[in-house]
C-alpha cells in the first residue's frame, strides 16, 4: 500500500490498513499540524487535503486513502522559510487566536481557493462550515481567505 | 516593522508557528519512555462508593498501574474556595463526571482497553437535580461537611424596595432561565508530567491557570510549590473553562509520573472533556422591576439561583458578579437581591467567559425592553432615562468616577452605525404575510473590570535586557490564544522605544514569575500590561541614570525612541550600546514590575461597596429574520461598540469582539448540552452545536478609547464584555420580529409561536 504525503511517497505495511489517517500522520510521521478535536469528523481540526479535497483525517483509515496524495499544513508551508500567501493572509487579517483549528481551516480554505479563486464571502462561509472555530467568530478568517484569493488568481 | 504598524496588523509572536503547524500543543509533545493514562468513570449520578476493583484491569496487557484515591500521597480533596473537588472520587460519586480511577499503560490503546475492566461498587443515593429542591432543609446533603446544599449566598440591600414599588406605575415580574453551557474550546484537556532526577516535577498541560495548576499538583503530591514547575504551552482555547478541572487532569498525570517515575501523558477525548469539565452556571432568576409611567426605574427585587453542580469551584465568585451587576447599567435606588449558589448532582459549574454576567444581562435587557413596550416608550428612551453616567452611584453605592463613563457614547455609536431608529420602524412584530419576519434588537452592559472584590488582584512582569540589547519578557498572565504575549510585547516595545522583534517573550514558568493569579476576568491586558508598563518604567529609570552623564543631561530629560536613547538637544546613543555599557559596569538592566489593582471593598451583609476599580461600557445590536413557519433565525448584521480604554493590538482586539459575539450567538440560539437526569446527552460537537461560519453574519466592531487613568497603559478589557450582551440583543431582535418574548435560553421558536402569540396580543 502506497501513500504520498506532502510529495513524499511512503510504503505502508498492510498491517496498518485500519489505522486512522490522523493517527498515522501524527504518530508515525510526526506531522502534528492536524489536531484531534472531536474524533468523529464534526470539528474539522484534523482536516487535510486528499487529492486536493478537504478530508477529516480522523474519519479515514489508511486503506481508504491508499494510492492517494495527502497535503498537510506542513506540506503547504514553503521550504525556504517563507509563508504561503494564505498563511500570510491568516496572520495579516488576524485570523489566528488559539491556533488549534488553524491548520485545518487553512487547508479547507486552500481547497476552496484552488477550486474557486474568487469566492464571494458567502461562498467562503459555506466552504468553511465544516471547520469549527470557537475563538474568532470566523469574521477575520473570511477576511483572510478573501485577502489571499488574489494570489490564486494569477 | 514599526510598533505602530504591528499594532494595526495584529502581529503575534506565535503567529508563524500557528499557521505552519509548527506550534506544539501539549498533545503534540512526546517524551522518551512515556506512559499513557486514561480516566475511568462510573455510570452513577449520586452514590456511596463502596468499592473499586482494579485487579482485572491491572492484569490487562501493557498496564503498569491503576490509580485510585488510595494512591494519593497528599490531599485528595482540593479547591480554590472550598476543598471539595476530588482528585479521585473517595467517599461518594457526586456527578456523572466524577473520576474513580486512572489507568496507566505503555500505550493509550492498552490503557483504554483496561479502563473498561475497572469495576465500581456503589449504592445509589437520591440524585438532587433541581437546585430549588436541593435548597430545602430536608434535602439530602451532597457534601455533609458543608452542612448545607447552599454553597454560598450574596445580597444587595439598597434603599427601600417597598417604597420603591409603591411609587411605581408599572410592576413587571418574570422568571427567566438560562442553560448549562460548554466552553467547547477546540482542544480537549491534555497533560504531560515529567519527573526530574532531583525529585521535582515538570508539568505541561492544556490549562489556563498555571499557578492554580501548580497548587493542585503540589497538594495532590504532598510537595512544596517549589517542587512543581508548570510550563506554559500553547493552549487550544480556554474561555474560562480550563482552570480547576483542567488542573486536576494535570494533578492526576503528575501523580502517575511521580509514582512510576516515568513521563506520563493523558489525552482527553471530547466525550470525557464534556463529561467532566465544568460548565457555565444555569440560572433561574425571579426578577421584579417597578417603573414610573415616565420610565424611571423605582425598584428591583431579584432572586438568583445558580446551579453549582456537584462541587463549589468558583461559584461564590461567579454569583458575586451577578449580584453586583444585577441591575445592569442603570441607576436604581431601591434594590433587594438575594443570590444562592447551590450544590446539585448535575455537572459541576464554574468560570466561563462573562462569569455570571451573561445570565443577568439576558434577564435585565429583556425586561427593560418589555417594560418600555408596556409604557409605550422605546427601549432606547427608557435606557437613556436610567443609564449610569459620569458620577452616578451604582446599586452597591459605588460612585463612578476617575474614568470616563461612556454608556451613552457607546449607545450613540451603535445606533448610528446600524441605523437603529429607522430599522426599528421596519420590524415585523409578527404582523403581515412575509415568510421572513424582520427584527432589530440591542442590549447594553457595564462590567466591572478584573476580579473586583472577589480576590487579591495583582500581576508581575519581568524585563531582562541581555548584553546585546535583546530583551526577554515574561508576565504573569497566560497565553490562552487571545494574543496576550503579543500584547505584552507590543506594550514593552512602545515603552522602551525599540522594535518588537528585539523582544522575546519567555516561555512562561511558574518557577520564575511570581504568582500573578489567573488569566480570567478579562484582566490580561489591564493587569499584565500594567505590570509590563511599570517594569519598563523602572528599567528606563535605571538606564537613564546610567546614560545621563554621557548624554550630558539629567536622567529625567532622557527619552526612548527608534532604538535610541535620546538626551537634550538631540544627542543620542543606540539602545544596544548603552546596554552594553551597563553590563561592562555591572549594572544589570533588569526590572520586576508589579501592578497592584486599586483598592476595592465589599460588605457581604449589605451588599454595598466599591466593587470594582474601574468599569467597561458596551452596546451591541443585531438584525435578523425569523422564518414564520420553521422558526429558524438568520442573523443579518451585528454591530458592537465597547469602550476598551486603549487598543493595544487593534486586529487582535477586533478578534475578541467577533469571537465574543459568536459565542453569545451560540448561547442565544444553539447551545444545549441536553442534560437529562444528571447525564449529558450531547457529549460531542456534532450534537452540542457551537456556531458555524454559516450560522453567523458579518459583524462590525467599533472601538472607543477613553484612556483609563487607573490603568498604566490606559487599556481596560474586552474578552468578556463582547460576549455578555449578544444573547439579549438577539432576544430583543427576535421579539421585534415575532412579537413574542422568550424567557428561556437557548431560544427555541416553534413555527406556531408567532401567529398564535401575536394574535393573543391583538397584533395580527
Amino acid at each position: 500500500m502506497k501513500l504520498t504525503v506532502n510529495g513524499v511517497t511512503h510504503e505502508i505495511d498492510a498491517g496498518l490498513a485500519e489505522m486512522r489517517l490522523l493517527d498515522w500522520l501524527r504518530e508515525e510521521l510526526g506531522l502534528t499540524g492536524a489536531k484531534a478535536g472531536c474524533e468523529i469528523g464534526a470539528c474539522g481540526a484534523c482536516t487535510v487535503l486528499v487529492d486536493g479535497r478537504p478530508v477529516k483525517s480522523c474519519t479515514r483509515r489508511l486503506r481508504d486513502v491508499a494510492g492517494k496524495s495527502v497535503l498537510t499544513i506542513e506540506g503547504l508551508t514553503p521550504l525556504d522559510g517563507s509563508l504561503h500567501p494564505l498563511q500570510q493572509a491568516f496572520l495579516d487579517a488576524g485570523a489566528v487566536q488559539c491556533g488549534f483549528c488553524t491548520p485545518g481551516m487553512i487547508l479547507a480554505a486552500h481547497a476552496l481557493l484552488l477550486r474557486n479563486p474568487a469566492p464571494a464571502r458567502a461562498e467562503i462561509r459555506q466552504a468553511l462550515q465544516g471547520n469549527l472555530c470557537r475563538c474568532t467568530g470566523y469574521q477575520q478568517i473570511i477576511d483572510a481567505v478573501e485577502l489571499a484569493a488574489k494570489s490564486y488568481q494569477k | 516593522m514599526a510598533v505602530s504598524e504591528m499594532r494595526e496588523k495584529g502581529w503575534r509572536n506565535d503567529g508563524r508557528a500557528k499557521v505552519t503547524g509548527g506550534a506544539k500543543f501539549t498533545g503534540d509533545l512526546k517524551f522518551a519512555d512515556m506512559l499513557h493514562a486514561v480516566p475511568v468513570y462510573a455510570d452513577y449520578i449520586h452514590a456511596l462508593l463502596t468499592g473499586i476493583n482494579t485487579a482485572e484491569a491491572e492484569k490487562s496487557p501493557g498496564v503498569v498501574r491503576v490509580l485510585t484515591y488510595r494512591d494519593v500521597p497528599g490531599a485528595n480533596r482540593f479547591g480554590q474556595i472550598i476543598r471539595d473537588l476530588r482528585i479521585f472520587a473517595d467517599d461518594r460519586i457526586r456527578c456523572h463526571g466524577d473520576v474513580v480511577a486512572v489507568v496507566v499503560a505503555e500505550t493509550r490503546a492498552q490503557a483504554l482497553a483496561a479502563a473498561a475492566l475497572v469495576r465500581v461498587e456503589a449504592e445509589p443515593l437520591p440524585a438532587l437535580l433541581d437546585p430549588e429542591k436541593a435548597m430545602q432543609p430536608d434535602a439530602i446533603l451532597i457534601h455533609e461537611s458543608h452542612g448545607s446544599n447552599i454553597i454560598n449566598t450574596h445580597r444587595v440591600r439598597s434603599g427601600d424596595t417597598e417604597k420603591g414599588f409603591a411609587a411605581a406605575d408599572l410592576i413587571l415580574e418574570k422568571t427567566y432561565t438560562t442553560p448549562f453551557i460548554e466552553h467547547a474550546y477546540m482542544e480537549p484537556e491534555v497533560s504531560i508530567a515529567l519527573p526530574r532526577p532531583d525529585g521535582t516535577m515538570e508539568v505541561y498541560g492544556s490549562m489556563q491557570h498555571p499557578f492554580s495548576t501548580r497548587r493542585f499538583v503540589a497538594a495532590c503530591l504532598g510537595l512544596p510549590l517549589a517542587d512543581i514547575e508548570v510550563i506554559g504551552t500553547p493552549l487550544g482555547g480556554g474561555f474560562g473553562g480550563k482552570d480547576d478541572t483542567a488542573a486536576i487532569v494535570c494533578a492526576r498525570t503528575a501523580l502517575a509520573a511521580r509514582l512510576l517515575n516515568r513521563p506520563v501523558k493523558m489525552v482527553y477525548s471530547r466525550q470525557w472533556s464534556i463529561r467532566e469539565s465544568y460548565k457555565r452556571h444555569p440560572y433561574k432568576v425571579d426578577y421584579k422591576m417597578g417603573l414610573t409611567r415616565e420610565g424611571r426605574i423605582t425598584a428591583v427585587d431579584c432572586r438568583i439561583i445558580a446551579d453549582g453542580g456537584a462541587y463549589c469551584s468558583v461559584t461564590p465568585w461567579v454569583t458575586w458578579r451577578s449580584t453586583v451587576q444585577c441591575c445592569g447599567p442603570y441607576v436604581v435606588e431601591n434594590v433587594h437581591c438575594d443570590t444562592f449558589g447551590v450544590y446539585t448532582n448535575n455537572p459541576v459549574t464554574g468560570a466561563m467567559r462573562g462569569f455570571g454576567s451573561p445570565q443577568m444581562n439576558f434577564v435585565i435587557e429583556s425586561m427593560i425592553e418589555e417594560a418600555a413596550e408596556k409604557l409605550g416608550l422605546t427601549g432606547i428612551a427608557l435606557r437613556r432615562m436610567n443609564l449610569v453616567r459620569q458620577g452616578s452611584t451604582t446599586i452597591t453605592g459605588q460612585k463612578l468616577e476617575g474614568h470616563t463613563v461612556a454608556m451613552e457614547q457607546v449607545l450613540d455609536k451603535v445606533l448610528e452605525e446600524i441605523d437603529y431608529q429607522n430599522k426599528l420602524a421596519r420590524c415585523s412584530h409578527g404582523r403581515g404575510n412575509e415568510e421572513e419576519l424582520y427584527g432589530i434588537g440591542l442590549a447594553m452592559s457595564y462590567r466591572g473590570v478584573s476580579l473586583g472584590a472577589e480576590g487579591v488582584d495583582f500581576c508581575a512582569a519581568i524585563v531582562n535586557v541581555q548584553a546585546d540589547g535583546s530583551v526577554l519578557l515574561e508576565a504573569g498572565v497566560h497565553e490562552n490564544g487571545q494574543g496576550a504575549e503579543a500584547a505584552m510585547s507590543l506594550i514593552l516595545a512602545r515603552e522602551l522605544g525599540i522594535d518588537v522583534d528585539k523582544i522575546r517573550y519567555r516561555r512562561s514558568s511558574t518557577s520564575v514569575i511570581p504568582d500573578s493569579g489567573t488569566t480570567v476576568a478579562s484582566r490580561g491586558t489591564i493587569m499584565g500590561g500594567g505590570a509590563v508598563a511599570l517594569a519598563a518604567q523602572e528599567l528606563k529609570q535605571k538606564i537613564a541614570v546610567f546614560a545621563a552623564p554621557e548624554l550630558a543631561c539629567a536622567p529625567e530629560e532622557i527619552s526612548f525612541t527608534s532604538n535610541q536613547i535620546i538626551g537634550r538637544g538631540g544627542r543620542s546613543l543606540p539602545f544596544a550600546e548603552v546596554i552594553r555599557g551597563m553590563f561592562q559596569k555591572q549594572q544589570f538592566p533588569y526590572a520586576l514590575g508589579v501592578y497592584r489593582a486599586p483598592q476595592v471593598s465589599w460588605d457581604e451583609e449589605t451588599g454595598q461597596g466599591k466593587a470594582y476599580f474601574t468599569w467597561v461600557y458596551g452596546c451591541q445590536a443585531v438584525e435578523l429574520t425569523v422564518n414564520r413557519k420553521s422558526g429558524k433565525v438568520r442573523l443579518l448584521n451585528a454591530v458592537a461598540c465597547h469602550d476598551v480604554g486603549k487598543a493595544i493590538n487593534n486586529t487582535m482586539l477586533l478578534g475578541q469582539y467577533y469571537g465574543g459575539m459568536a459565542m453569545g450567538t451560540g448561547y442565544a440560539l444553539h447551545e444545549d448540552l441536553h442534560i437529562d437526569g444528571g447525564r449529558i446527552g450531547h457529549t460531542n460537537l456534532n450534537r452540542y452545536r457551537i456556531p458555524r461560519s454559516t450560522d453567523l453574519c458579518e459583524m462590525r466592531a467599533i472601538v472607543v478609547e477613553n484612556h483609563d487613568p487607573v490603568s498604566p497603559t490606559g487599556a481596560k478589557s474586552i474578552g468578556e464584555p463582547s460576549n455578555e450582551i449578544m444573547a439579549p440583543a438577539i432576544a430583543n431582535a427576535i421579539h421585534h420580529a415575532t412579537g413574542v418574548r422568550y424567557y428561556h435560553l437557548p431560544i427555541r421558536i416553534a413555527g406556531t409561536d408567532v401567529p398564535e402569540e401575536a394574535q393573543k396580543r391583538g397584533q395580527l
